[in-house]
């Protein structure tokens, strides 16, 4: 634009390019900034959050007793026993969920990557898993009472939690699995398939293996979020202070339990104890998402 | 049963083999039945113990404030301060989720380097990882006292908008909504920033380069390419959200102070939501026409999840037609 007519290099046109107008570059940085300041506002609550219970909950953990003795015959004043009994109803519960909900979830999966076919049925299905991820843990917890306490006549116990947690880990077991399932390249079928392998063992020899690390990931996610399950624990058993076993009859503690009495404890020693329990709770969670991580950084399925 | 194979198909089989098939394809059918029921189930019973309790009830179930089951020969019991209590939490922790998610969605997806996306998504997606209890531990020894000025600057400043006038708690402490919105929107974060995540990753690269090729700045580029396209995704997502956070029970139940007086529409109320009256009450669930009414109440919030579940679906579902 500088450039007279008589200039000989003057160009022919105006520039091509033309710089920014100040409006929209400050508009540009705007959004940048404010998405940047969006992250930082979610990390903020996290590291506070789990400052607090660090820093609060530690000295509980470093006492010798915590994970191997219960709180049986303390006093709600004295700092004493540990939250053994807690720690096995928590992983108990887990596990026999995990055993109900993972062959199901695995197999539901199956059918709707290798049989469904996108039929009405399967789109059924596959709506309905929608829906089960999202009922809240307390409408599970109040179906299986309605179901196991009321109707069948048994007592709350442990294994009422169980079915509940069931209801809530059969989604997420269902979806990862879907996921990885139809990650399997369709070659590995067909090889198998051109060796005269029926279906069912190509599914269970081929698909399912290669796909197994992925698996496994997803049921350890999805293990670790039913530990963190407060809402069927408060409804389908009652609280103990001591070691019980039976996972069929009698009051289990957990973790979330036992924080959520414990709160009830004006105590300072009931205080270190919910703050101990938070920490173990989320070590525990924490451990299991770990693995999780581990194992699918380590052995991705091979698509190509 | 018919053979019917998704792309490849396996080849002819002898009838023993067929039978292995029948048998495994049976087990897989079955399983599916058995989530397809049980969502079924889950209405159906809980249904079926309610009616008693609501015809044995003796005020209106949808407008009375009142929640009195101690006496089975005089059951009262209405659900409008847990819709409002449960409506209210759930509308504050959306309206401050969705638009941190979708800056959070945007600057992982289309500021940060792939690189570096991947542990800055790992960080949000491990606020999922904390139990709820430990956010309601922390919501109410921590973050409701410390915001304690702010809703009291609040509810000084801007009484007369009724949501911020003065609640029926009081607000020393911060056991009330004002709280537990705040908690629940960090709760549905994760899940509102993951599935945006999700849609903004898939915009056609097409579309971006054209808009730059155009000479959009990148937030020009963001807002006539990425935002249009993840338009339904985003909106689905934060259904999800608010699926999850009217569900929420024990953060709820261990931040909210219970009031004695009706609610009054504001953020400065105490109470309980749904989810949390059914919690508190558990322990003492043994004569069925009381424990009827709570799930009762059970039974309106699993309707409300349902529907607020299916309507994400829609949405999602419309728009993925569309993008393709």
């Amino acid at each position: 634009m500088t450039a007279t007519l008589t200039d000989p290099n003057r160009p022919a046109q105006a520039p091509a390019f033309q710089k920014i107008s100040p409006a929209r570059q400050f508009k540009n940085y705007l959004a940048m900034t404010l998405m940047g300041l969006a992250f930082l506002v979610a990390v903020v609550p996290l590291v506070w959050l789990l400052f607090t219970v660090v820093s609060n909950g530690y000295s509980a953990l470093v006492n010798g007793d915590w994970w191997s003795k219960s709180l049986k015959g303390v006093l709600p004043e004295q700092f004493a026993g540990g939250v053994y009994h807690a720690l096995y109803g928590s992983i108990m519960q887990a596990l026999v969920c995990a055993l109900i909900a993972v062959p199901i979830g695995i197999l539901t999966a199956v059918y709707l990557v290798e049989y469904g076919n996108n039929g009405r049925f399967a789109r059924l299905t596959t709506f309905m898993v929608d829906i089960l991820s999202g009922v809240p843990s307390i409408v599970a917890a109040l179906f299986v009472f309605a179901l196991w306490v009321t109707t069948f006549g048994f007592e709350t116990s442990a294994f009422a939690v169980s079915l509940a947690l069931v209801l809530l880990m059969l989604p997420v077991v269902v979806r990862s699995t879907e996921e990885m399932l139809r990650l399997v390249p369709d070659e590995l079928r067909e090889a198998s398939y051109a060796l005269g392998v029926p279906k069912w063992k190509t599914i269970v020899k081929i698909v399912l293996p290669t796909a197994l690390s992925g698996i496994v990931t997803g049921v350890m996610l999805a293990t670790a979020r039913v530990m963190g399950e407060t809402a069927p624990v408060l409804v389908l058993v009652g609280y103990s202070r001591s070691i019980n076993f039976d996972i069929f009859g009698g009051n289990m503690a957990s973790l979330p339990l036992l924080i959520y009495n414990e709160l009830l404890n004006p105590e300072e020693a009931g205080q270190l104890r919910v703050w101990g329990a938070a920490l173990t709770l989320i070590l525990l969670i924490m451990f299991f998402n770990l693995v999780a991580t581990v194992i699918s950084r380590f052995s991705a399925i091979k698509t190509k | 049963m018919a053979e019917e194979v998704t792309g490849s198909s396996p080849p002819a089989k002898s009838n023993g083999r067929r039978r292995g098939d029948g048998v495994f394809r049976s087990m897989t059918t079955g399983s599916s039945l058995v989530i397809v029921v049980s969502i079924g189930l889950i209405g159906l019973f809980l249904l079926i113990q309610a009616v008693p309790s609501l015809n044995a009830n003796n005020i209106n179930f949808f407008t009375s404030p009142e929640w009195a089951t101690g006496e089975v020969g005089n059951l009262r019991f209405g659900i409008r301060d847990l819709l409002v209590v449960t409506v209210l939490s759930s509308l504050l922790a959306l309206a401050i989720a969705m638009p941190l998610a979708m800056g959070i969605a945007l600057f992982l997806t289309h500021y940060l380097q792939p690189k570096l996306a991947r542990p800055f998504a790992y960080v949000i997606d491990l606020l999922a990882a904390v139990p709820s209890i430990v956010f309601g531990l922390w919501g109410a020894k921590v973050l409701g006292p410390a915001l304690e000025p702010v809703a009291t600057f609040l509810n000084e400043n801007l009484a007369w908008v009724p949501l911020f006038s003065d609640g029926n708690v009081s607000l020393s402490g911060g056991g009330n909504i004002f709280t537990a919105g705040i908690v629940l929107s960090i709760m549905i974060l994760p899940i509102i920033t993951a599935v945006s995540r999700e849609v903004f990753r898939q915009t056609p690269v097409m579309q971006i380069e054209g808009a730059l090729a155009l000479g959009a700045t990148r937030w020009e580029m963001i807002r006539t390419t990425v935002l249009p396209f993840g338009r339904s995704g985003y909106i689905a997502g934060s259904m999800l959200g608010l699926g999850r956070a009217l569900g929420e029970t024990v953060a709820v139940l261990i931040i909210l102070r219970s009031a004695t007086s009706s609610s009054t529409f504001s953020f400065f109320d105490g109470g309980y939501t749904f989810a949390s009256k059914i919690a508190s009450a558990a322990p003492e669930f043994s004569e069925p026409l009381s424990t009827g009414a709570y799930i009762a109440a059970g039974l309106v919030l699993f309707v409300f999840t349902f529907a607020v579940n299916a309507l994400a679906r829609y949405v999602a579902g419309r728009g993925k037609a569309k993008a393709s």
